[in-house]
C-alpha cells in the first residue's frame, strides 16, 4: 500500500498566496499526466506483440502488412508517434480493446462503476474501523489494546488479500451460508434493474427495489470487507501516530487546565487536528484500493476495472492494458489532488481568507 | 575484553567501543521488543529452509508421486500440508518457494537500492534542475499504484519469475530516491563535504564515496521496511499467472493452483497462503521493531 | 486559612538507571497571595506547578505528604473531582500561545468553551467577549472569530489569560507567562495579569527563570534548585537572601552603574543538591 509521508515539513509551514498556488499545482499535475501517458507509450513500445499483427492476424498479405504499417503510424519517428498518441489520448480514443472489439473509453466506462461502488464501500467501511481503533490505540498508547490494533493491522499489511478472498468464500459463503457468492448480483436480479448510476446499492434504494438491494448488499459485503480491512490498517496506524503527536501538545494540556471531560479532549480537541493529515491518508488508501481491487476482482468475479485488466493481461490485449494503467494512474494523480485541496481546506494555518 | 561493561560504559575510550557500545544498546533495545525477535526469528527460519531446502524437504517439489492414488490428499503425518491435484507434496514445494521468495526479495533490493540511492543522492546533491527533473520522473513512477505498474511492465517484458523481478524493481526504487535525496539535502551543506570539495574531488567522487554512504542506512532500513510488500506484489504477480510459471513452486502460484479446488480440497490454496502471510507478517514484525529502534521519532 | 498548603511534594520520572526525582521534597503554603517560584530550567519548577494541577505526564509520578487546596484533599482526586476543580477554581497560563492554544479551533470557541463550565450557553459568549474586554482588546468581535495563528504573540497571550481567568479561579498557575513574548509586550501583558489577579483577589503562583521579575511582582519567593527549595524570602528582603545560589543569580543581574569585569558566572555546588 502506498506509504508516502505524509506530514511533509512544508506542508505545515507558510505557503504561497492562492493563485500562484493554484499555478504550480496545475502545472505539476499537468507534467505528471504527460509523464504517466509518457510511461504507458513506452511500455507499449516494447511490447514483444507486433502491433500490425495485432490488428491484422498473421494471415495477412505483405502489401496489407505494409499500409496498415503506415496507417499505425509506424514509420515515423518515436517523437511524432508519442505526438499522434497523446492526441488520441486527449481526444478520449485509447484504441480498441482486441477482446470485446470495442472502444477501450467504452469498456472502462462500463466496468469502472463496479469498480468505485467497491471501493467506496470499502473506504467508509476501513475509516469507521480504523480511525477509532488508532484513537484507542494512541490513548492507550503501550498497553494491551495498543498492542492487539498494532497486531491486527500488521496481519491486514501481511496477509495477500486474494487469499484472504478465498478463505472467505469458503467460509462465509461456502460453508456458513452468510454471504451471497461471486458475481455482483444475482442473474435473476440483473435485468430487473434499470441501470441509472452504475451503483447498484444506489440504484436500487432510490427504485425502492429492496430485495435486489438485500442481494447486492450480501455480494458486496464480504469483498468489501476484506478491502477495508486492508484500509482499516493503513488508517488506524497512522491515526495513532497522528494522535500520538497532537495528544503530547500543549493545548491539550491548555485543555486539561480548563477541566475539559477526557472524551473531549481526545475526540474533538485531538482529533480535529489529527484530521488534517488522515484526509490525505484515507485519498491515499481509496488510491490503494484501486490496487487491491485487481486481485480481490479476480477472486470474487467482480466485473470491475480490476478484473478487466488481469483479463486483457492474460490474453495479451495491450491497448486495454495501457488504457486501464492510464486511468488508474490519473485517478491516483487526481486524489493526491484533491487531498492536497482538502487539506487547505481543513487546516486554518494553511487556509487563506 | 568485550564485556557487557566494557559495551555500556558512558566513557568510551575509542571510536570502536563506542560504535559496538552503540550497536549493543540498540540489540537490548531490539531485543527487548518480543514481536520483533518473532519476526527475527521467522525471517531466520525462511533463510535456512531456503538454504537447506533438499535436506528439508522430504519430497521431490516438482515430481509427481503416484498420480492414481496420491492426488489431492488431506494432511497426513506422511504429507503434512497434504498433496496438490498433481500429486507433489505440498510441505516440500513451499519449502523451496522459499528459495524463490528469497531469491526476489534480495534480488528486487539488490536492483532496486542502488537505483534509489544514485538517482536520490544526485538530485540532492546538485539541486536545482537537474533535482526538478529526476524528482518530476520520480513523482511520476509514484503516480502509479505499484501493482498496476508492475502489471503492465510484466505485460510488456512477457511472463515470467526474472521479469517480474524486474518490474518490481522498477516500481520500487522511487521512495528511496526520495529518502536518500532528502538526507542528501542535509549532508550535503555539512563541512566535512565542504572540505572534500575544496581538495578538489570531483562531483561524482563526493556522491558515491561521502553522502551514499551516510544515505545508506536509513535506505536499508526503509528496504527492509518494504520487504514484505515485495512479497506480497510478488505473490500477486504470481497468482495472477505473471509471475514464475508452472510447475515452479512458488506460493502465489501454488494459490492459483488450488484455487479450483478450494471448496472440497481447502488444503491446497490454503497452505502456501499460510506461508506468504506469515513470512511477510515476520519482516513487517522486523522493520516495525527496527523502526522503533533505530528511529524512535516514527515509531512512537 | 490557606488556599493552597503543599508539604514534601516529590514528582518522578523512570529512566533507564531507576527513577529521577525532579522535584524533591517541595513544601509550602499560599493564601490569597502572590508567590514567585523562580530556579533555572530543570530546577523543577514547573513541574512543580503541573503536579499542584495533577498534570504530571502518565510517565512520572507524583506523591506529597499533604497537597489540600481549599481543604479538599487533591492526593487522591477522583478524576470528576479534578474537572470540577480544574478550569473552574484552579488554572494555568503557559509559556507560548503558539503552541497553548488549539491551532484548529477559533479564540471564540475555545474561550466559550471555558466560560460553559459556569454559565449557560447563551451567556457564555457575553462573557467571553466581556473576558477579552477586560485584557484589553479592543475588537473583541474580530479576535473571537480568529484562529490562534493569526493573532501576535501578545494577542494570543492575553487570550489565554481571558480564557483561564473568565472562570473566576480562586488560584492561578502562571508558567513562564511572558518568556516567549516580545520584551516590548511583556511589560503589558503583565500589567494586565497582574491588575486581574488584584481585583479577584485570587492566589498566584508566578514560575519564572527571572528573579528581578518576579520580586517586583511577588509578595514572596522561592527558589528552587535541582528539584529542592533553597530559601524562600520576601521579594523585598531579597538583597539579604543568605543562599549562596540566590546570590549568584543576583549577581548576575546586569547592573546599570558599575559593570563587573569579567561577567560572574553562576557558580553550582554539589552540596546544595543534597
Amino acid at each position: 500500500m502506498a506509504d508516502t509521508s505524509v506530514q511533509g515539513e512544508g506542508r505545515r509551514g507558510a505557503l504561497p498566496a492562492w493563485p500562484w498556488k493554484l499555478v504550480k499545482l496545475g502545472a505539476t499535475v499537468a507534467l505528471t499526466f504527460l509523464g504517466l501517458l509518457l510511461v504507458t507509450f513506452l511500455i507499449g513500445r516494447v511490447v514483444p506483440v507486433d502491433p500490425v499483427l495485432a490488428v491484422i492476424g498473421d494471415r495477412a498479405s505483405q502489401s496489407v502488412y505494409d499500409r496498415v504499417f503506415v496507417e499505425l503510424g509506424l514509420d515515423r519517428p518515436l517523437y511524432e508517434q508519442f505526438w499522434m498518441y497523446l492526441q488520441r489520448v486527449a481526444s478520449g480514443d485509447f484504441g480498441e480493446s482486441f477482446l470485446t472489439k470495442k472502444p477501450i473509453a467504452q469498456d472502462i466506462a462500463r466496468v469502472f462503476p463496479a469498480t468505485m461502488e467497491l471501493a467506496t464501500v470499502s473506504i467508509i467501511l476501513g475509516t469507521l474501523a480504523g480511525v477509532p481503533l488508532g484513537v484507542l490505540a494512541a490513548v492507550r498508547q503501550g498497553r494491551l489494546t495498543d498492542q492487539i490494533v498494532r497486531v491486527v493491522g500488521l496481519i491486514g499489511y501481511s496477509a495477500p488479500i486474494f487469499w484472504l478472498g478465498l478463505l472467505g468464500l469458503l467460509v462465509f459463503y461456502a460453508r456458513l451460508h452468510w454471504v451471497s457468492g461471486p458475481g455482483r448480483i444475482d442473474i435473476s436480479y440483473e435485468y430487473s434493474i434499470t441501470p441509472a448510476s452504475g451503483f447498484l446499492l444506489f440504484d436500487t434504494a432510490m427504485q425502492g427495489q429492496w430485495d435486489a438491494f438485500r442481494n447486492v448488499f450480501g455480494h458486496i459485503i464480504l469483498p468489501a470487507s476484506l478491502l477495508g480491512y486492508y484500509s482499516m490498517a493503513y488508517i488506524s496506524r497512522m491515526t495513532r501516530s497522528f494522535m500520538l503527536t497532537e495528544l503530547a501538545q500543549e493545548y491539550i494540556i491548555t485543555a486539561r487546565v480548563k477541566g475539559v471531560p477526557e472524551w473531549r479532549i481526545i475526540w474533538v480537541h485531538a482529533l480535529r487536528n489529527a484530521a488534517v493529515p488522515l484526509v490525505t491518508v484515507i485519498a491515499l488508501s481509496y488510491a490503494g484500493l484501486l490496487e487491491g481491487s485487481v486481485l480481490t476482482e479476480t477472486v470474487f468475479a467482480w466485473p470491475g476495472l480490476g478484473q478487466y485488466l488481469t483479463n486483457s493481461l492474460q490474453n495479451a490485449d495491450m491497448n486495454a492494458v495501457l488504457g486501464g494503467t492510464l486511468v488508474i494512474g490519473g485517478i491516483f494523480v487526481g486524489l493526491n489532488l484533491l487531498s492536497d485541496l482538502l487539506y487547505t481546506l481543513l487546516d486554518p494555518r494553511v487556509r487563506r481568507k | 575484553m568485550i564485556t557487557r561493561q566494557w559495551l555500556l560504559t558512558e566513557q568510551p575510550a575509542s571510536r570502536r567501543q563506542a560504535r559496538l557500545g552503540q550497536s549493543y544498546r540498540t540489540w537490548v533495545a531490539f531485543t527487548a521488543n518480543p514481536l520483533a525477535m518473532v519476526g527475527l526469528g521467522i525471517v531466520l527460519l525462511l533463510i535456512v529452509l531456503a538454504v537447506l531446502a533438499p535436506l528439508i524437504a522430504p519430497y521431490d517439489p516438482l515430481i509427481s508421486l503416484d498420480l492414481r492414488t496420491q492426488r489431492l490428499l488431506p494432511p497426513s503425518w506422511t504429507h503434512p500440508m497434504g498433496t496438490d491435484d498433481q500429486a507433489r507434496d505440498i510441505f516440500s514445494r513451499i519449502v523451496h518457494g522459499a528459495r524463490i521468495t528469497l531469491l526476489v526479495v534480495a534480488l528486487v533490493a539488490v536492483i532496486a537500492t542502488p537505483i534509489g540511492l544514485l538517482v536520490g543522492t544526485t538530485s540532492g546533491y546538485f539541486g536545482g534542475w537537474v533535482d526538478t527533473i529526476l524528482m518530476r520522473i520520480t513523482d511520476i513512477f509514484l503516480a502509479f499504484p505499484r501493482l498496476i505498474l508492475a502489471l503492465a511492465f510484466v505485460a510488456a517484458l512477457g511472463p515470467g519469475i526474472e521479469n517480474a523481478i524486474i518490474a518490481i524493481a522498477i516500481t520500487s526504487w522511487p521512495p528511496y530516491a526520495r529518502l536518500a535525496r532528502a538526507e542528501t539535502l542535509t549532508i550535503r551543506n555539512a563541512d566535512h563535504i565542504a572540505a572534500i570539495r575544496l581538495q578538489g574531488a570531483s562531483s561524482a567522487r563526493i556522491i558515491w564515496g561521502h553522502v551514499t554512504p551516510l544515505c545508506l542506512s536509513s535506505v536499508i532500513i526503509r528496504v527492509t521496511l518494504d520487504m514484505a510488500g515485495i512479497i506480497l506484489t510478488a505473490a500477486g504477480l504470481g497468482f495472477l499467472g505473471l509471475g514464475a510459471q508452472p510447475p515452479q513452486p512458488e506460493w502465489g502460484a501454488m494459490i492459483a493452483g488450488g484455487r479450483r479446488f478450494i471448496l472440497d480440497y481447502w488444503w491446497v490454496a490454503t497452505m502456501p497462503g499460510i506461508a506468504i502471510f506469515v513470512v511477510s507478517l515476520g519482516f513487517n514484525l522486523l522493520g516495525d521493531g527496527l523502526r522503533d529502534v533505530l528511529d524512535p521519532k516514527a515509531g512512537k | 486559612m490557606s488556599l493552597l498548603s503543599v508539604d514534601d511534594l516529590r514528582v518522578a520520572f523512570p529512566s533507564r538507571h531507576g527513577p529521577v526525582e525532579v522535584v524533591r521534597g517541595v513544601s509550602f503554603t499560599l493564601g490569597r497571595e502572590r508567590l514567585g517560584i523562580v530556579g533555572e530550567s530543570g530546577s523543577g519548577k514547573s513541574q512543580t506547578g503541573r503536579a499542584i494541577l495533577g498534570l504530571t505526564p502518565h510517565s512520572g509520578t507524583s506523591t506529597a505528604k499533604r497537597l489540600e487546596f481549599d481543604g479538599i484533599d487533591l492526593r487522591n482526586a477522583t478524576p470528576a473531582q479534578w474537572r470540577a476543580l480544574r478550569g473552574a477554581r484552579m488554572s494555568m497560563v503557559m509559556q507560548d500561545p503558539k503552541f497553548s492554544l488549539n491551532p484548529v479551533m477559533t479564540i471564540g470557541r475555545q474561550l466559550i468553551e471555558a466560560a460553559r463550565r459556569v454559565s449557560s450557553r447563551a451567556e457564555a459568549r457575553d462573557k467571553a467577549t466581556a473576558m477579552l474586554e477586560a485584557v484589553q482588546i479592543r475588537d473583541p468581535a474580530r479576535v473571537m472569530a480568529a484562529y490562534p495563528h493569526e493573532l501576535s504573540g501578545g494577542m494570543g497571550q492575553r487570550a489565554m489569560i481571558a480564557m483561564m481567568l473568565i472562570t473566576e479561579p480562586d488560584l492561578l498557575i502562571a508558567d513562564e507567562p511572558t518568556s516567549a513574548l516580545d520584551v516590548t509586550v511583556q511589560v503589558e501583558v503583565l500589567r494586565i495579569l497582574d491588575d486581574l489577579v488584584t481585583d479577584r483577589g485570587m492566589g498566584l503562583i508566578f514560575i519564572s527563570h527571572d528573579l528581578r521579575l518576579v520580586s517586583s511582582f511577588c509578595d514572596r519567593v522561592l527558589v528552587m534548585y535541582a528539584g529542592r527549595v533553597v530559601e524562600e524570602l520576601r521579594a523585598s528582603d531579597l538583597g539579604a537572601a543568605q543562599h549562596p545560589y540566590t546570590r549568584g543569580l543576583m549577581n548576575c543581574l546586569p547592573q546599570i552603574k558599575g559593570g563587573q569585569r569579567p561577567l560572574p558566572t553562576l557558580q553550582r555546588d554539589e552540596s546544595w543538591a543534597l
